[in-house]
């Protein structure tokens, strides 16, 4: 049974250990500086599983009432999760920016 | 670099094999051709951007760069919709969107810096909440279409069809994926907004005796609960929900006794665990993007919280069990070194400085509380015109998260290479007169290298005691964030000027000036 599972999604598996991999790579020589912004960062890269959302919402039955509620909800959480994330990232490296000229890493 | 190649060498030999498996199985389950190319374009922003992040003069552009790779995996989501077919609902949905982007705009726009790290928890909270919105939904789906099928034919008749066809086990799978996103999501959302009450100053820390053992239980009886229902031991939807609940209490409990220093590690944490719970969403609906996405932050956010976790000389463990820094750190305050203290005026400091040669200031959460940092930008560049060279020692975690410092000095334009990391600091303080530390307590108290009993030794520390006169400026004698009480201040080159860091620090301006 699980041999069958690991068949079935090995694209999957793949990926995943690929991207773990790559994220262990991008992250680990970072100045302490930037720890916080690539938090923020990231915090707002996982808000793409506001896709999830779009998609569960989009196959809702228009008189499900419960997955219409619920779906909308999703959407704008996942919304305010990527925007909000984006946008307070990009204030506190728009801090780093002005300052940056010959300064070191 | 040996570690880099071997790195890159598992990487080729996954990319070799994810060809493979195209070839074995030429067909998988896709959208349509250009919303993968799309999604693929998100990818490549995600991963792009992320690495750009990591450097101070590309980072800006990253961001940027991750947050158009979004724009085109959600817009690919919307307009080509899932397998081929299009969505329904789309106002519904655009309507959505385009409410949590105005709100989620303002709210960005109007916190303040010094918020910063609670506006990130509360963020990943939605995420995590989202993520368990997704699991609820498609449970909900799951069990309507099982009644369906149920009230007309009988149960035993269904398990039986659905073992022989296998459908049965792609459904166990789609029920374990949607646990796992419900579970994680879930756990996110409700550690999340403890974290944000927590820096919010909201929420007290607490801790039950016997607190770890509690949360143990709590979460082998959710991991329990879940693999049982899966696995069609439990049946029936009510364990659903109870799983959500016991989750739900599991998140809070967890985050409650950590205490308040720790909070940017548990912010981190909580993130990977919202990008788990995406990969989730990735999973069950065969979705490149947000696999990659999700994955990417998991194991990004992982490294992040042991990085930062090393900069506090932390362990992970430690933190999580709330050991130090939390309720439990109390106790170890009762050491006190005793002896007396001496008590400045603002005039004493300002003639100390006006005449010193070097001034090194030390900042701290409380001038990010006390929303200083305009005016200890104002003194510096007083102090500068008399001649006097000024630096600020950043402490690797000083404020309340690694580079929140740098974050608000810059914000009042300091600039940017008077900000002296710690290691470079160090050497420069016996040549410094006078030290000026804002605010700021556990990360210039010499117990970190003198007594290997302080719940902090070993932490690296700012010598401050190096210089010739150290004046600290702080609220009150309280201890800060570890609870513990500092020898510094005993020392008899240290002097303490009590009062609000603003409040202070703008009479030291006016002192300046006076003389």
């Amino acid at each position: 049974m699980i041999l069958n599972f690991i068949y079935e999604n090995i694209e999957f598996i793949y990926l995943i250990f690929l991207m773990v991999i790559v994220g262990i790579e991008l992250i680990s020589h970072v100045p302490s500086v930037l720890h916080t912004p690539l938090m923020s960062g990231a915090n707002a890269i996982h808000g793409v599983v506001l896709i999830g959302a779009i998609l569960v919402l989009g196959k809702a039955h228009s008189d499900d009432y419960f997955s219409l509620v619920l779906g909308f909800i999703g959407v704008v959480l996942g919304t305010l999760n990527v925007v909000g994330g984006f946008v307070v990232t990009d204030r506190m490296l728009e801090m780093f920016k002005k300052k940056d000229k010959g300064g070191k890493a | 670099m040996k570690k880099l190649i071997s790195l890159e060498t598992i990487a080729l030999v996954m990319l070799v094999g994810l060809g493979a498996s195209y070839m074995m199985d030429p067909t998988p389950e896709r959208g349509l051709p250009i919303q993968e190319f799309f999604y693929l374009l998100g990818s490549i922003g995600f991963v792009v951007g992320l690495k750009m992040m990591g450097k101070p003069d590309t980072a800006r552009r990253g961001n940027m760069l991750a947050a158009i790779g979004m724009v085109f995996a959600v817009v690919a989501a919307l307009v080509f919709g899932k397998d081929g077919q299009a969505l329904h609902n789309v106002p519904l949905i655009i309507g959505a969107i385009a409410l949590g982007t105005v709100v989620g705009t303002m709210m960005a726009k109007r916190v303040q810096m010094t918020a910063m790290p609670q506006m990130v928890s509360l963020f990943n909270g939605m995420g995590g909440a989202c993520a368990a919105l997704i699991g609820l939904m498609e449970f909900h789906e799951m069990s309507a279409a099982f009644a369906g099928i149920e009230s007309e034919i009988g149960q035993a008749v269904v398990a039986a069809a659905l073992a022989l066809t296998g459908a049965s086990s792609a459904l166990q799978t789609q029920l374990g994926i949607i646990y796992a996103g419900l579970i994680i999501g879930t756990v996110s959302f409700a550690g999340s907004m403890i974290a944000f009450g927590k820096l919010e100053g909201k929420i007290k820390d607490f801790a039950l005796p016997g607190q770890q053992y509690v949360n143990l239980a709590l979460l082998g009886t959710v991991l329990g609960l879940a693999a049982g229902h899966t696995l069609g031991y439990l049946e029936g939807s009510l364990w659903f929900y109870l799983v959500l609940v016991v989750a739900a209490l599991y998140g809070i409990l967890f985050v409650l006794p950590i205490g308040g220093a720790d909070m940017p590690v548990v912010i981190s944490l909580l993130n990977s665990f919202t990008g788990v719970a995406a990969a989730c969403g990735g999973f069950l609906y065969d979705n490149n993007v947000m696999l990659m996405g999700g994955v990417l932050v998991g194991s990004a956010g992982t490294i992040l919280t042991v990085v930062m976790c090393n900069a506090m000389n932390r362990s992970l463990t430690n933190v999580l069990l709330g050991k130090v820094g939390g309720a439990s750190a109390a106790a170890s305050a009762s050491n006190s070194a005793g002896g007396s203290i001496r008590e400045l005026q603002a005039t004493d400091v300002a003639i100390m400085m006006k005449y010193a040669s070097k001034v090194v200031v030390v900042p701290g959460y409380g001038l990010a509380v006390a929303q200083a940092q305009h005016v200890c930008h104002e003194l510096e560049l007083l102090l500068e015109s008399e001649g006097v060279e000024v630096k600020y020692a950043i402490h690797p975690v000083a404020g309340r998260m690694p580079g929140h410092m740098n974050v608000l000095l810059a914000e009042s334009n300091v600039e940017y290479d008077k900000l002296v990391e710690m290691e470079d600091i160090n050497p420069e303080f016996a040549t410094t007169d006078v030290v000026l530390v804002v605010g700021a307590n556990d990360v210039v108290n010499p117990a970190a290298k003198t007594d290997p009993s302080s719940p902090i030794y070993g932490m690296p520390i700012l010598d401050v005691e190096n210089a010739k006169q150290v004046v600290v400026m702080k609220r009150s004698m309280k201890a800060g964030y570890a609870g513990i009480d500092n020898d510094l201040f005993y020392n008899s080159k240290c002097g303490m000027l009590f009062g609000d860091a603003k409040d202070s620090l703008q009479k030291l301006v006016s002192e300046v000036k006076s003389l």
